[in-house]
């Protein structure tokens, strides 16, 4: 039974104590991310389904860069929202944020000809004042963030009409709608693949297996449980393939999209944030149980107001993304695309009343949705059905985890 | 005596546990019942069983109510059979009118419309067999908890109950409105109604109960019978109940302790000198008054008072001033004046604050044990604002063998433990931040008795170890067996300061019901 256990300096102890057998083990972490495992296999299982029904469009290394580069800003909002979500509150007004600064943006770039790197550096800045604002009101006074975002939500909207006068503005500088819709260039001989992208493929292999090594030595070193060292491989292996695979996707086509390397940034920083920092740990306490945190000596107002601020600047990030992938700022932008993100932090695995999710979910949230759309629109099922579809996979995806912690809790 | 309800054999198993096994039980027509075990034990769950909870067919054996066997399919079904149970957590709607609550579901109607005439007529009787003399049109959330508790045995009256099922229905109460509610049961014994009580309080038991059966890891071990004959009633003290309980013999209900002998122990190591804080709210009003008091090294000073007595709020507002509007006084430490304004300052000067609540204001019922542990000093455990999770998890386990908190790893969820394992948790907590000071408040709410006892094992450690402890109970008996001083409040003022050795249960009780004005 226990033969799979690492700590060999002893005879294997009863499995009744101290050391759980492999099967609990993987049981335990299954039914802990119960809703992650479900909604990747899930993803997966859109993905297979709709690569069929396309007939092998879907995934196809032109429609792959078009998925990333159609779904990044949603996924940068969805990593924010995440964050707000697991701090037991909620943002609606990411969406007209976004449409708020790609008009800023616009204003600064177009209208005064700002040069584009300092309108970015000011756009990111005028987010975090946007969060600012919106976090004072929430940590500060105590409004609930319901309230102050749907005002949010309502004063930016009106804000971007009257930076624009209703009117679209564009084009933008070359280089600022390359950050949405250049690639990296290519380098070194002809291969029948993009070498660059090819490289970072490998880099980022060779990292995740080495995170994964260490953090398995680290826990034999502090004696705690490891999986087996043959499951271990097979995740390695699976993260590899996974990760090779997509690279050489993207490779056989123009490489990878400059927006695939912010939001890979932000993914890795907020993942790491989230997970292993005390603001992070401060973050999940605080949704969990607010008075609890606070009596813990958590800062809680001021958590909660970075946690707003973070927001402000993620959604101006994405603001930018938007416009440059755009071409243009216009006063419609960024139309429920809060929803959108709200709805992929819950596919994702957070739970309404806080404390619970992961950045990782995040995106995993945001890919079914972004392949649902893409897939769907690839077979011709109309914008109309698409909104229903959407619907009830959110209902279905929350309602899995009810009933999954249900069936667990009684 | 006829009997009004036996159960036969209940056998109830959920996933991976079986709850209740073979269980008997046996109520007369007109008894009051206690029914006493550890937390776990299956009270709640039998109790849950009788009234439809877990319906008919869920659970094996026979139920004979008034003579019949009866199949239950819901709780409804139970209460028109005229069995109404109260749990442990009240079920009242804190916005609406007492009247409305009284009759939730069961609304005084005609067509659909409610007759608020009859409604408020029938509450008013009802309140009245209660004992309270409140309008039926005060909201709920305007009254205090003893009140609440009422408005719910009201409740049970207008279902016309036969057989009356309390879960703990003193739990949170003081002890005047404990005694009313006592009271009240043996009124409704002399008009025919039965009661089953769940408590952990075995003097309450003793003072009301005719009979006590005692459930240890789902099995009946014995019914004792109260009062029959002078020698029967002899044999039920409450050690022996406790042993029922436990299945061993306590000999003291509270560890040895070895007194702290460093060359500090006669320090002060926290004192407060004219603490005044006023209600969060009602700012005119003052909840604590003027406290001045003071706690030495290895040292076990007691802090007893009636709910409401602002002992809570006191300990509170000293934690970084968590409680109410801070109005006045001084905090020092070992001698030396600290500015304790924020909960992190607090913990700073070494001081720590574990809450009576521990649900609310204790834990992150979502997270794991090892994460509530290291909340309150992650910074122990990170670097560089880096948490390093081995280190975590390391320290975690150190403490659940330690501390002896029952869970398979320190990874499993603190809200699926029980009671005195998440107080455990809760104290880990405090203990891994590493306080010179610190205050528990009210730290065996709602344990079992086992568990109590390792909780005070764990108190006299840190006092041996030459950590300051105060200590705010309801339960009197504890303090008098733990403290080495006692405070006493009344109406947010410091009414008395008694020695262990002149400490009585009377003393206490004569000092925490003095009024504001006659301070010696």
């Amino acid at each position: 039974m226990s033969t799979a256990t690492q700590k060999t300096e002893s005879p294997a102890p009863p499995p009744a104590e101290g050391s759980p057998s492999v099967g609990t083990l993987l049981l335990q972490g299954l039914r802990s991310n119960m809703r992650q495992y479900g909604m990747l296999v899930a993803l997966a299982l859109i993905i297979v389904i709709f690569q069929i029904w396309s007939d092998d469009i879907l995934l196809r290394p032109l429609n792959v860069t078009n998925l990333v580069q159609q779904n990044g800003y949603i996924l940068i909002l969805a990593i924010g929202m995440m964050i707000v979500i697991i701090a037991g509150h909620i943002d609606l007004s990411v969406g007209s944020l976004v449409a708020f600064i790609g008009a800023a943006a616009g204003v600064m770039m177009i209208k005064h000809d700002m040069p584009w790197g300092l309108a970015v550096v000011l756009c990111l800045l005028l987010g975090a004042v946007a969060g600012a604002w919106q976090g004072f009101w929430i940590a500060y006074i105590g409004i609930p963030s319901f309230i102050v975002t749907l005002a949010g939500m309502l004063a930016f909207r009106g804000g971007t009409q009257i930076l624009l006068d209703g009117q679209s503005l564009s084009p933008f500088p070359d280089g600022f709608e390359k950050m949405s819709t250049g690639f990296i260039p290519e380098m070194g001989p002809y291969t029948q693949y993009h070498n660059p992208t090819m490289v970072i493929g490998l880099v980022v292999c060779a990292a995740a297996v080495w995170q994964e090594w260490r953090a398995r030595q680290q826990r034999t070193a502090y004696e705690l449980d490891v999986v087996p060292l043959g499951l271990f491989f097979v995740k390695c292996a699976a993260i590899v393939a996974a990760v090779m695979a997509f690279t050489m996707t993207l490779s056989s086509w123009h490489g990878a999209p400059y927006g695939l390397l912010i939001l890979a940034v932000l993914f890795v920083l907020f993942s790491f944030v989230m997970r292993n920092t005390v603001v992070g740990r401060h973050v999940y306490a605080l949704g969990g149980n607010q008075p609890a945190a606070k009596l813990s000596g958590v800062r809680d107002k001021r958590v909660t107001f970075l946690v707003f601020v973070n927001m402000g600047v993620l959604a101006a990030l994405a603001g930018l993304v938007f416009a440059a992938r755009l071409g243009s700022a216009t006063p419609s932008a960024g139309l429920n695309f809060e929803l959108e993100a709200i709805a992929a932090a819950f596919i994702g695995g957070a739970s309404a009343s806080g404390g619970v999710g992961t950045v990782l979910g995040a995106i995993i949230g945001g890919l079914v949705l972004g392949v649902l759309n893409n897939g769907m629109s690839l077979v011709g099922i109309g914008t109309d059905y698409q909104q229903v579809i959407k619907g009830l996979v959110l209902l279905a995806a929350v309602g899995f985890d009810v009933w999954n912690k249900r069936k667990v809790g009684s | 005596m006829s009997t009004i309800l036996e159960l036969r054999a209940i056998t109830k198993t959920f996933p991976g546990v079986k709850a209740l096994s073979d269980v008997n039980l046996r109520i007369r027509q007109g008894e009051i019942h206690a029914l006493c075990g550890e937390n776990g034990a299956g009270k709640s769950t039998l109790m849950k069983v009788v009234s439809g909870v877990h319906p008919h067919g869920s659970y094996e054996g026979e139920i004979l109510f008034d003579g019949e066997a009866c199949a239950f399919k819901d709780i409804r079904a139970s209460e028109q059979r005229g069995i109404v149970i109260i749990h442990q957590e009240l079920a009242l709607i804190p916005y609406l009118s007492i009247a409305e609550n009284i009759f939730l579901g069961n609304e005084h109607s005609r067509r659909g419309l409610i007759s608020w005439n009859e409604t408020l007529r029938h509450a008013t009787a009802l309140l009245k067999r209660v004992g309270l003399t409140d309008s039926p049109q005060t909201r709920v959330t305007d009254i205090g908890v003893g009140k609440q508790q009422l408005v719910e045995i009201a409740k049970a009256l207008s279902k016309e109950v036969k057989l009356l099922i309390l879960d703990e229905p003193t739990a949170a109460l003081n002890d005047e409105d404990s005694g009313k509610l006592l009271d009240l049961l043996l009124e409704f014994k002399a008009q025919g109604i039965s009661c089953i009580l769940i408590s952990h309080k075995l003097n309450e038991i003793r003072r009301v109960a005719d009979s006590v059966t005692i459930l240890r890891d789902g099995q009946t071990i014995e019914t004792l019978t109260v009062r029959e004959t002078p020698e029967a009633d002899a044999e039920i003290s409450e050690d022996r109940i406790i042993r029922g309980m436990v299945g061993r013999d306590l000999d003291h209900r509270f560890p040895d302790r070895t007194p702290y002998e460093g060359e500090d122990s006669s320090e002060v190591a926290l004192a407060v000198e004219d603490w005044t804080v006023h209600h969060p709210i009602d700012q005119q009003r003052k909840v604590v008054d003027g406290v001045s008091l003071n706690v030495r090294r290895g040292e076990i000073v007691g802090i007893a008072g009636l709910m409401g007595a602002g002992r809570t709020e006191l300990a509170m507002s000293v934690f970084g001033r968590a409680y109410g509007r801070y109005a006045g006084g001084r905090v020092f430490r070992d001698g030396q004046e600290v500015r304790t304004r924020t909960v992190p300052e607090a913990i700073d000067h070494g001081i720590a604050y574990v809450t009576e609540d521990r649900k609310h204001y204790g834990l992150n019922l979502e997270d794991t044990i090892s994460r509530n542990v290291s909340l309150s000093s992650l910074t122990k455990v990170a670097r560089r604002g880096v948490v390093n999770e081995h280190e975590e998890s390391r320290v975690a386990e150190r403490f659940r063998t330690t501390m002896n908190i029952k869970a398979p790893t320190v990874f499993e969820q603190v809200g699926r433990l029980s009671g005195g394992n998440q107080q455990k948790v809760v104290l880990s907590k405090w203990i891994f931040a590493g306080p010179e000071v610190l205050i528990l408040d009210e730290p065996t709410r709602g344990i079992d008795v086992g568990a109590k006892y390792e909780i005070y094992t764990v108190i006299n450690d840190l006092a041996a170890q030459g950590k300051a402890v105060i200590f705010i109970s309801s339960e009197l008996g504890e303090l008098l067996g733990m403290c080495d001083r006692i405070y006493t409040m009344a109406a947010g003022r410091l009414t008395g300061e008694v020695p262990r050795a002149e400490a009585t249960q009377e003393v206490l009780m004569r000092h925490m019901t003095r009024d504001r004005g006659d301070e010696g």
